[in-house]
């Protein structure tokens, strides 16, 4: 009897795992094989035109870029100085479980609602651009990068800051030379996730940043409505048309490639940082 | 006297860097509720939330959410059915009989599905499931709760497991031991012991799923088929986030001012799904 109920439960538990793993390598294997053969050079390196009919993904490419590059340039500052300042500095304990709570709020919301204060907010003041976009995501991803950072600035041993301390430095060039270059990993890991998550964002992104596929550099880009990837695979997913699934589908493959590129990234630099510690 | 005045400009800078956060809840609890009461106010909140029909651009529009509720509630519900238990029960697996091996690589397919954009989701069960629906069930269109369900389902798992798995690997193995020493199975003890040692953890798993669940918008908006139905599994319905997402790009007034208060009210259930995320978890530290 109690080997049957052993049995049965470790025949549950393989099956849930079974179909979890089943699952992960039908769905990388499917959007890989729908949309790599559509990845032609062409797609790659022409904006879509309403001339000749023909779609191209390389404004979406580039709108991604600019946007990622903006929006973990303004959240790095944001999010390694709170965490400075919850690690380093705070010793009231109500403002820090202020802020604490705050965070946890901020990472539970979900992201149409912030796509929706975003338009309020930054889309009234500076039109539907990549910048009103980047904010937007600014906003979501600063608990991700606060988080890993604070976790990081605690295994900077104490007796570091003392040993610092003790040799008469102020408390700025204790935190300059000695606990910000012992939170590398934590900014990294923070920064890989977070370029995850404004990758495949599209929710928040859809009234903050907009639809247009218009080619820009990177300074007009910014002032410019333009749709990212995810954005683009969204809009070429409902929309009929020659060329549109297989744009979609495209675009499926590479922000899948993306993500197992950005997951592979993680994993190492995790594995790297604890290698080098351990020394 | 200069280097004191410079330490508090530099404690005073990270001190503004660290209330940013609370700025930001602030700033979108303000602007949500000054946006959100105006259309509460003229429609009148009874009729608001329980009215059960939309049509917003009627010549008499009408602006009951009740469809919407019913169906984030519903789909949420029906994709705790089918997801918790295979979260649960491959957390275990990972947390406690999974062999070195075995683990890591579960581990990295789990963050894997974790990282897949929403709109990937949504394409291929667009592509994939939806027709399948049609064919499998004979009805005349796939799109609907059901496949929803579906999707909502396999996007929950990654935070089901990741949170359930920490909370089993954290129970104090002296408890299992003792279990084992008492002449209890391997599987017993795990099953009898440690999961009720790490229920909390666990809750708190299901209470993040009911989050995503709840906050998801684009992938369900390319399945769910979009109309503002009461919902049925086979029905073309419409969530709290998706009825924001398909009109927000032509409304306007009255019409634009209800879907700020959709957006309040989602909102206001995200709100307290926090508070019982951290009311579950505080139990567990008090006690």
């Amino acid at each position: 009897m109690r080997k049957a109920k052993d049995l049965l439960r470790m025949g549950l538990m393989g099956m849930a795992t079974a179909i979890i793993c089943a699952l992960s390598v039908c769905l990388v294997g499917y959007v890989l094989l729908k949309g790599l053969p559509h990845l032609s050079w062409r797609l790659l390196t022409t904006a879509p035109s309403y001339l000749t009919d023909t779609v191209g993904i390389l404004p979406d490419i580039l709108n991604t870029l600019y946007i990622v590059v903006a929006a973990v340039a303004l959240v790095l500052p944001l999010g390694i100085g709170a965490a400075v300042y919850l690690n380093e500095y705070a010793t009231n304990k109500r403002l820090v479980g202020a802020i604490e709570y705050a965070a946890e709020t901020l990472s539970g919301i979900p992201s149409i609602i912030y796509g929706m204060v975003g338009m309020l907010v930054f889309s009234n003041l500076l039109g539907s651009c990549l910048l009103a976009g980047a904010l937007t995501l600014v906003v979501m991803n600063l608990p991700t990068v606060m988080r890993t950072t604070q976790e990081s600035l605690k295994t900077v041993p104490q007796s570091y800051r003392e040993g610092a301390f003790g040799l008469g430095a102020g408390k700025w060039r204790v935190i300059r030379t000695v606990v910000l270059p012992g939170c590398v990993d934590g900014v990294v890991t923070g920064c890989i996730l977070s370029v995850g998550r404004m990758v495949g964002e599209s929710a928040a992104l859809l009234y903050t940043a907009g639809f247009a596929h218009t080619l820009n550099n990177f300074f007009t880009g910014l002032g410019s409505s333009g749709a990212t990837l995810s954005v683009a695979l969204y809009v070429y997913a409902k929309e009929p048309g020659p060329g549109r699934q297989e744009a979609a589908f495209a675009i499926a493959a590479i922000l899948m490639a993306l993500t197992l590129i950005i997951n592979l990234a993680a994993a190492l630099v995790s594995r790297w940082f604890k290698r080098r510690r351990a020394l | 006297m200069k280097g004191r005045v410079f330490e508090r400009a530099v404690h005073g800078a990270f001190l503004a860097l660290g209330l940013v956060t609370v700025g930001c809840v602030l700033l979108i609890t303000v602007y949500l509720i000054v946006s959100g009461l105006p259309a509460i106010r003229q429609i009148g909140l009874g009729a608001f939330l329980f009215g059960d029909t939309w049509a917003s651009t009627a010549t008499e529009p009408k602006f009951g959410i009740l469809p919407f509720l019913l169906t984030s509630v519903s789909g949420m519900a029906g994709a705790m059915v089918i997801g918790v238990p295979i979260g649960f029960f491959a957390a275990v697996y990972l947390a406690k009989a999974a062999p070195r091996g075995v683990k890591t690589v579960v581990e990295h397919i789990v963050s894997l599905l974790a990282g897949i954009p929403s709109v990937v989701y949504g394409l291929v069960a667009m592509m994939v499931l939806v027709p399948w629906v049609r064919t499998a069930f004979h009805v005349p269109d796939g799109a609907g709760l059901l496949v929803a369900i579906l999707v909502l389902a396999v996007m929950i798992l990654p935070s089901i497991i990741k949170v359930s798995v920490t909370a089993l690997e954290a129970v104090p193995k002296e408890y299992e031991e003792a279990s084992m020493a008492l002449g209890a199975t391997r599987v017993e003890t795990w099953f009898r012991v440690s999961v009720p040692a790490a229920k909390s953890g666990i809750a708190a798993a299901v209470v993040l799923g009911v989050g995503r669940a709840i906050g998801e918008a684009t992938a369900v908006m390319m399945v769910a088929g979009n109309a503002p139905n009461m919902p049925g599994l086979f029905q073309s319905v419409r969530f709290l986030t998706t009825a924001i997402v398909s009109e927000m790009a032509y409304s306007g007034g009255l019409q634009r001012q209800a879907l700020f208060s959709i957006a309040l009210v989602l909102y206001l259930f995200i709100l307290l799904i926090n508070a019982t995320l951290n009311f579950v978890l505080k139990r567990d530290r008090g006690a």
